[in-house]
């Protein structure tokens, strides 16, 4: 229950850390908040021969408003973005999110970039990441790239970032005007890890018609799942009952998740339909069409 | 692997010491400070026994490397109480029973007192939101949510004089 020797150096700024993950190979670890990452160390299911500690550098953590897209610093603490005013009123969805990452104590240390990079599909910020089609930002030896979330998410506990590559910045668009938004989860004691959760977004027509919705669902699938057959189904459909219940039918029937001592791979299927007809019937009930003045309704 | 020598402030105090960077921070307040009243149970981040107060907020310590910690503040459990007597949460405790063997009592104090500190309104629903990382297996929890909620009505007595 203690880690494994390693060496570990701090980076205080971003070109630091890329030059020390150039010339550290392998064998090395990025650190952020290490609340993942230690408990992994204490069990040494890791056992990298160099840590790099980026916790610590100021100019990754923060969180913006450009051109109407919230841009995060990978090493912004989780606890920071649950605080957050312009995260509260603008991306309601991933304050929902935030809300159900772990316990205080974790959020206080964990950084949201730390979060996204781990990639575990039964973590709040990727799914909220998926659902909202954000885009990372990594930097390398090779330069800045962005990648898209749904190319990001590879699976299980795998990312995109290379070896020698870095998480620097999230954006995440803004949901379509009016849409409707809901992200639920379901845990035995909350902080725990979700045995099953589901997040929409559903932006309406001018006819109060399905356009654009998106599904993702949580624990279902070794990544982040964008239930697209589901989506496509509502695609044009007003957002009654019967429709959202056979499209939440149709994203369970695809998924086949693991099961585990706290529930067999038919309870969390059944769980996935429950939480996602739940979540749609949530976005359906805040869903506005676009210019709606609210007379006509 | 290299030693550096890293330097923590724990309750108002610095601490030096000689450290492999794997050194976990519970065991350098537990060990290289000599401050055992931070508890360390699961040691890997569950069970909130050993959670301390890093530059105001609540972590677990077991969870940290020392290293990381260097030139930081952190507040333990022996640092609640001062001359005066035990911190009005500590007193509360007792009172209410929020405590039977006592293993989890130094890490509920920790989670709870910033949340005394800052919340704007003490509920049920707040403190029970501030101890979800902490596990008690003798209490039940409700007594201790019943010594949270006697602590801020006596705290809240004494700032109103
Ligand atoms: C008891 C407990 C309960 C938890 N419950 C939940 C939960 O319910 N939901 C949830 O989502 N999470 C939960 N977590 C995990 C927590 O949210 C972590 O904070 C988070 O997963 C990792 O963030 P970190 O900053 O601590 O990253 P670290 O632990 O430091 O790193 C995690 C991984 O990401 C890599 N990494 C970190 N930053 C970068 C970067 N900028 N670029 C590239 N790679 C990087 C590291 O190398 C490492 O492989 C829980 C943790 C614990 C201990
Ligand atoms: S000992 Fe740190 S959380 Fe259990
Ligand atoms: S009092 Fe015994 S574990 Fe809480």
């Amino acid at each position: 229950m203690k880690p494994a020797p390693f060496d570990y150096v701090r980076a205080m700024h971003t070109d630091q850390a890329l030059e020390l993950l150039a010339s550290a190979g392998d064998e090395s670890k990025l650190l952020a908040g290490g609340q993942s990452l230690i408990p992994m160390l204490n069990f040494r299911l890791a056992r990298p021969a160099l840590l790099i500690d980026i916790g610590r550098i100021g100019e990754l953590a923060y969180i913006t408003r450009q051109d109407g897209t919230l841009r995060i610093g990978a090493t912004t603490r989780q606890a920071q973005l649950e605080r957050s005013k312009l995260v509260g009123e603008g991306w309601p969805l991933l304050a929902r999110a935030i809300g159900w990452v772990a316990h205080p104590q974790i959020r206080s240390v964990g950084t949201v970039g730390g979060s996204v990079a781990h990639a575990d599909p039964a973590a709040e910020l990727p799914v909220a990441c998926s659902v909202l089609e954000a885009r990372m930002t990594v930097a390398g030896r090779s330069g800045k790239r962005e990648i898209s979330a749904d190319d990001f998410f590879v699976t299980h506990l795998t990312s995109a970032i290379e070896a020698d590559e870095m998480l620097l910045e999230i954006a995440i668009p803004a949901a379509p005007d009016g849409a409707g938004q809901s992200f639920v989860e379901y845990s035995r004691r909350h902080g725990d890890f979700a045995l099953g959760g589901a997040a929409v977004v559903m932006p309406l027509d001018a006819e109060g018609r399905c356009a654009g919705v998106r599904i993702t669902l949580m624990t279902a699938a070794p990544v982040p799942w964008r239930a697209r057959t589901a989506e496509k189904l509502l695609e044009g459909s007003a957002p009654e009952l019967a429709m959202l219940s056979a499209a939440a039918e149709a994203a369970a029937s695809e998924i086949n998740p693991t099961g585990d001592i706290h529930g067999d791979s038919s309870y969390r299927k059944a769980l996935a339909r429950t939480l996602c007809l739940q979540a749609l019937t949530e976005a359906a009930a805040t869903a506005t069409p676009p210019n709606a003045t609210g007379m006509d309704q | 692997m290299t030693h550096s020598t890293i330097t923590i402030e724990i309750n108002d105090r610095a601490y030096s010491a000689d450290v492999e960077p794997r050194r976990l921070l519970s065991d350098f307040i537990r060990e290289d400070a000599g401050l055992t009243g931070t508890h360390v149970g699961c040691e890997h981040g569950v069970c909130g026994a050993c959670t301390v107060q890093l530059d105001g907020a609540p972590v677990r310590s077991c969870l940290m490397l020392a290293i990381q910690a260097d030139g930081r503040s952190v507040r333990t459990v022996e640092g609640l109480a001062d001359d005066a007597g035990l911190h009005p949460l500590q007193q509360a405790f007792l009172d209410a029973h929020g405590l039977q063997c006592g293993y989890c009592t130094p890490g509920f104090l920790m989670s709870l007192e910033p949340y005394i500190r800052d919340a704007d309104a003490i509920s049920e629903q707040g403190i029970r939101e501030a101890i979800s990382g902490n596990i008690c297996r003798c209490t039940g929890y409700q007594s201790i949510v019943d010594a949270v909620q006697l602590a801020a009505e006596k705290m809240r007595l004494q700032e109103d004089g």
